[in-house]
C-alpha cells in the first residue's frame, strides 16, 4: 500500500502553522447554524406574522446560557400567540446561532435583516458579540433589542437602534448592591473579573462605588475568560483582604470557586459574587461547599421562596422551571434564572411597543424607536414577572430590582432587596437626540 | 505574600499543570511518531474521555469504573476513526488533517447535542487538602500529577520494553521494512491509534473532578498539545514530557508574576524558537 511520505519537518512545519494561525480555536465559530421552524400561530391571530429574528448562543461559551434563552424565549411567544399576538398577528422567531462569537454574530444581524427580512432582532447576551453587532444593526437600520448587562447600551456607545429593556445594567447592579457590601461585609476589598469588556464594567463601577462609600480596593485581578486553572491568581489576593468581590463566566467558574476554596479552607475572608459565576450550575454540585454562608447578587432569585407571586409562579410553569429554579424534566439542568426573564420581559415590552406606535411593517421603525423611547413604566405581572421596571427612554435602558442572596444549605435565599431608586445614576448618555 | 510562597505555588502550578498536559499530548506524540499523521481530532478525544467519565460517574457513582470505561470507550471510538476514515484514505498526510478536523466537528457537536453545553463536574475519589502554613491545595491534583508521570512511565515501558513496543519502534523508522519483515503494519496502525486516544481519555477523565466536562474543552488542551509537541519533537516521548513541563512551568510561572495572556504570549514565542532554530524539535531525530 503506498502511503504518502511525510518527514517530520514537515509535520512540524504544519502542525506549527495550525498553532500559529490559532485554528483550531477558530472551528468553534464555524460550526454550522440551524435554523429554526417557526413556531405555530395560534388560532386568534391573524394576517402577516411578525417575524422576531433571534441571535443565539446555541454554540460557544455562551451557550449554556444560549439553552436557556431560547426555551424562554419559545415560552413568551406560546403565551403571546395564545393570547391575540402582536396587534393580532402572529409571532414567528426565527433562531440563528452566532457561535457566541463576534464575527460570527455580524453575519447573523446580516442574514437576519437581510436575508429572513425580520421585523426586530434580539436576544444577544454576550458583550463582545453586541458591542460588534451593534454598529452593523445601526447601518441596516433596523431595531435591535439585546439581553445582556453591560454597560454598552447606557453608556451611550451604540447607536439609536439598540434598545435594552428587558434586563438591568451592571452599573445600575453595582450601584443597588455596592453599599450593603461594604456596609455588611468589609471595607477592605479585592476583585476579581473577566478580563474583557463585561468585567471591566465591574471593575470600574463597582471600585468607584466602593471608594465613594469609604472602602477600598486592595486589588484587581483580571482573568482571562478562557482559563481553565486559578489557584495561581490567588497569591495575588492581599492577606488583609476583608472581602473577595467576584465575577466570572463560561465554563471554568466552577473550578474558579473550587479552587479558591481549596486556596483558603477555612481562613477565607468574607465572599460576594456574582450568579453570573454560577448560573446553570447547581449549588449544591460537588466542591462547592466552600460557598456556604457567603452571599451572591441575583436579578431574580433561582429558588423560589416564600414570596413567590402569582405571575412568578404561572412564569415558572410555562418556561418549565421547578422550585430549585432547574428543569421541571431535569432536576441536573439547572436554569440561568437570574438573565433568561429578560427575553421574556423584552418580548412583552416589544408587544406593547408595536401596539401603542401602531407600527405595521420596517417603514414605521421611527414611530417605534419614538414610542419606545417615551415610555417609563412596565407594572410588575405576568408580562415582567421579575418585578416592576422603570424604562430611561434617553437612555435606552431599563432599571429594576436586584436582590442579595446568602448561600444557606446548599441553596440560595434573599437577605436583602435593593430598590429600583437604589440602581439609579447619573446619566451620560441621551440617544433620542441621535440621527434614526 | 512573599515572593518565595510566590515561586513556590508557581512552580507547584506549574508542574501538575506541566504532567497532566505531558499525558494529555503523549497520544498526539506518538500517533505522529508511528504513523506520521497529524490528529486534530486529539483534542475531541481528550473532551469525550471526560464527558463519559462524567456519564459513568453519575451512573454508577464509581469514578474507578468512569476511570476504565472512558478510556476503553474513547479506544473503541479511535478505532472505528481508524477502520474507517484514516484507512480509506490511505493515512495520506492532508487527507487526514483534514478527515479529522471532521472528525472533531462531528464529535463536539455530538457531545453538545447529548450531554448539552454545561459544564458538569464529578467529586474527586480522593479529596484531600494539603494545607501549607502560607494557602492550602488540592490533594487530588497531586495524585492526578502522580497517575501521570506513571502512566508516561508505563508508555515509555511499552514503546521500549514490549514487541508491540519494538514493532512501532520499527515501523516509526521505516515502514516498508518493518512490513516486510512481517510486522502487521494495518493492525499496528490501528493499536496505536487506539492507544493515543486511551491515553487522552485517561488524562481527560482524570481532569474532570478538577475542570468539569464541558464539549468545548478539547481545543484549548489541542492547541497547548502542539505548542508541546512542538518544542519536544513529534514522536519523542521524553521530548514530549520535557515539552510540557516547560509550557507548564513558563504558564505558571509567568502567570503569577506578570499576566497569564504574558505567558500564552511566552509559550507560543518558545514554540515559535524552537522552530526557526531547531525544526525538528529539542529532542525529534530527522526523519529517516
Amino acid at each position: 500500500m503506498p502511503v504518502e511520505k511525510l518527514t517530520r519537518r514537515q509535520a512540524l512545519k504544519m502542525a506549527g502553522a495550525l498553532v500559529g494561525a490559532g485554528i483550531a480555536s477558530q472551528f468553534v465559530g464555524q460550526a454550522p447554524a440551524a435554523s429554526s421552524p417557526p413556531v405555530a400561530a395560534a388560532a386568534a391571530t391573524s394576517g402577516k406574522p411578525i417575524k422576531i429574528g433571534f441571535e443565539v448562543h446555541r454554540t460557544g461559551i455562551g451557550a449554556a446560557y444560549g439553552k436557556w434563552y431560547e426555551r424562554t424565549t419559545a415560552a413568551a411567544v406560546r403565551l403571546i400567540n395564545e393570547t391575540g399576538g402582536i396587534a393580532g398577528r402572529p409571532v414567528e422567531i426565527i433562531a440563528e446561532d452566532d457561535g457566541t462569537d463576534p464575527k460570527r454574530g455580524v453575519e447573523v444581524i446580516e442574514k437576519l435583516a437581510q436575508h429572513h427580512k425580520v421585523d426586530f432582532i434580539f436576544g444577544t447576551l454576550f458583550s463582545n458579540v453586541i458591542v460588534a453587532n451593534a454598529p452593523r444593526a445601526g447601518e441596516l437600520k433596523i431595531p435591535y433589542f439585546v439581553v445582556s448587562e453591560g454597560y454598552h447600551v447606557p453608556s451611550g456607545r451604540l447607536n439609536r437602534y439598540v434598545f435594552q429593556p428587558g434586563i438591568t445594567d451592571v452599573r445600575a447592579q453595582v450601584t443597588a448592591v455596592a453599599p450593603w457590601v461594604v456596609k455588611n461585609l468589609g471595607k477592605k476589598i479585592t476583585m476579581i473579573f473577566p478580563d474583557y469588556a463585561f468585567g471591566y464594567d465591574h471593575r470600574d463601577f463597582f471600585g468607584t462605588a466602593a471608594k465613594r462609600l469609604g472602602a477600598a480596593v486592595r486589588a484587581m485581578i483580571p482573568i482571562p475568560p478562557t482559563e481553565t486553572s486559578f489557584t495561581k491568581y490567588f497569591s495575588n489576593i492581599p492577606r488583609d483582604t476583608d472581602v473577595i468581590y467576584h465575577v466570572m463566566v463560561g465554563p471554568g467558574v466552577l473550578t474558579f470557586v473550587k479552587e479558591m476554596g481549596e486556596y483558603f479552607g477555612t481562613r477565607k475572608p468574607k465572599l460576594f459574587g456574582f450568579i453570573d459565576s454560577l448560573e446553570a450550575v447547581d449549588i449544591a454540585s460537588p466542591g462547592l461547599e466552600f460557598l456556604e454562608g457567603t452571599y451572591l447578587w441575583e436579578a431574580f432569585p433561582r429558588y423560589a421562596g416564600s414570596t413567590l407571586t402569582a405571575a412568578e409562579r404561572e412564569y415558572r410553569r410555562r418556561v418549565g422551571v421547578d422550585a430549585n429554579g432547574a428543569s421541571t424534566s431535569d432536576p441536573k439542568d439547572v436554569s440561568a434564572y437570574s438573565h433568561m426573564f429578560g427575553c421574556w420581559e423584552t418580548l412583552f415590552v416589544i408587544k406593547a411597543a408595536v401596539e401603542q406606535s401602531g407600527y405595521a411593517s420596517p417603514k414605521d421603525y421611527r414611530a417605534l424607536i419614538e414610542t419606545l423611547e417615551r415610555m417609563t413604566v412596565f407594572p410588575e405581572g405576568l408580562q415582567h414577572p421579575q418585578g416592576p421596571k422603570r424604562f430611561v427612554g434617553r437612555l435606552h435602558q431599563v432599571f429594576g430590582r436586584q436582590f442579595i442572596s446568602q448561600v444557606q444549605a446548599r441553596k440560595l435565599k434573599v437577605v436583602y432587596t435593593a430598590k429600583i431608586e437604589d440602581s439609579l445614576y447619573p446619566p451620560e448618555a441621551d440617544y433620542t437626540k441621535h440621527p434614526l | 505574600m512573599s515572593l518565595g510562597v510566590r515561586l513556590f505555588l508557581a512552580l507547584l502550578e506549574g508542574t501538575v499543570t506541566g504532567l497532566v498536559l505531558g499525558l494529555a499530548a503523549l497520544g498526539l506524540s506518538l500517533v505522529f511518531g508511528v504513523m506520521r499523521i497529524v490528529n486534530i481530532a486529539h483534542g475531541a478525544f481528550f473532551m469525550l474521555g471526560a464527558v463519559i467519565a462524567w456519564y459513568v460517574t453519575s451512573t454508577t457513582h464509581s469514578f474507578v469504573l468512569a476511570l476504565v470505561g472512558a478510556p476503553v470507550a474513547v479506544a473503541g471510538v479511535a478505532l472505528a476513526v481508524d477502520r474507517f476514515v484514516l484507512r480509506p484514505v490511505r493515512y495520506a498526510t492532508e487527507a487526514t488533517i483534514v478527515a479529522t478536523i471532521g472528525v472533531l466537528y462531528i464529535l463536539e457537536q455530538l457531545v453538545l447535542s447529548v450531554y448539552g453545553p454545561y459544564a458538569r463536574a464529578v467529586p474527586a475519589p480522593i479529596y484531600f487538602r494539603i494545607d501549607f502554613p502560607w494557602f492550602g491545595y488540592s490533594g487530588y491534583k497531586i495524585v492526578v500529577a502522580a497517575a501521570a508521570m506513571l502512566l508516561l512511565a508505563a508508555t515509555w515501558w511499552l514503546v521500549a520494553r514490549t514487541t508491540l513496543g519494538l514493532y512501532m519502534r520499527a515501523t516509526q523508522q521505516n515502514r516498508e521494512m518493518a512490513e516486510a519483515f512481517g510486522v502487521p503494519v494495518d493492525r499496528l496502525y490501528a493499536c496505536v491509534f487506539a492507544l493515543g486516544g486511551l491515553l487522552t481519555a485517561i488524562a481527560g477523565a482524570l481532569v474532570v473532578p478538577i475542570q468539569q466536562a464541558h464539549y468545548l474543552m478539547g481545543l484549548d488542551m489541542l492547541l497547548l498539545s502542539f505548542m508541546v509537541v512542538i518544542i519536544g519533537g513529534l514522536g519523542s516521548l521524553g521530548g514530549t514530557l520535557v515539552g510540557a513541563l516547560l509550557v507548564g512551568l513558563v504558564d505558571g510561572v509567568v502567570s503569577v508574576f506578570f499576566t497569564p495572556t504574558l505567558a500564552r504570549i511566552v509559550a507560543s514565542v518558545v514554540v515559535a524558537l524552537v522552530l526557526v532554530v531547531r525544526s525538528q524539535g529539542l529532542f525529534g531525530g530527522e526523519a529517516s
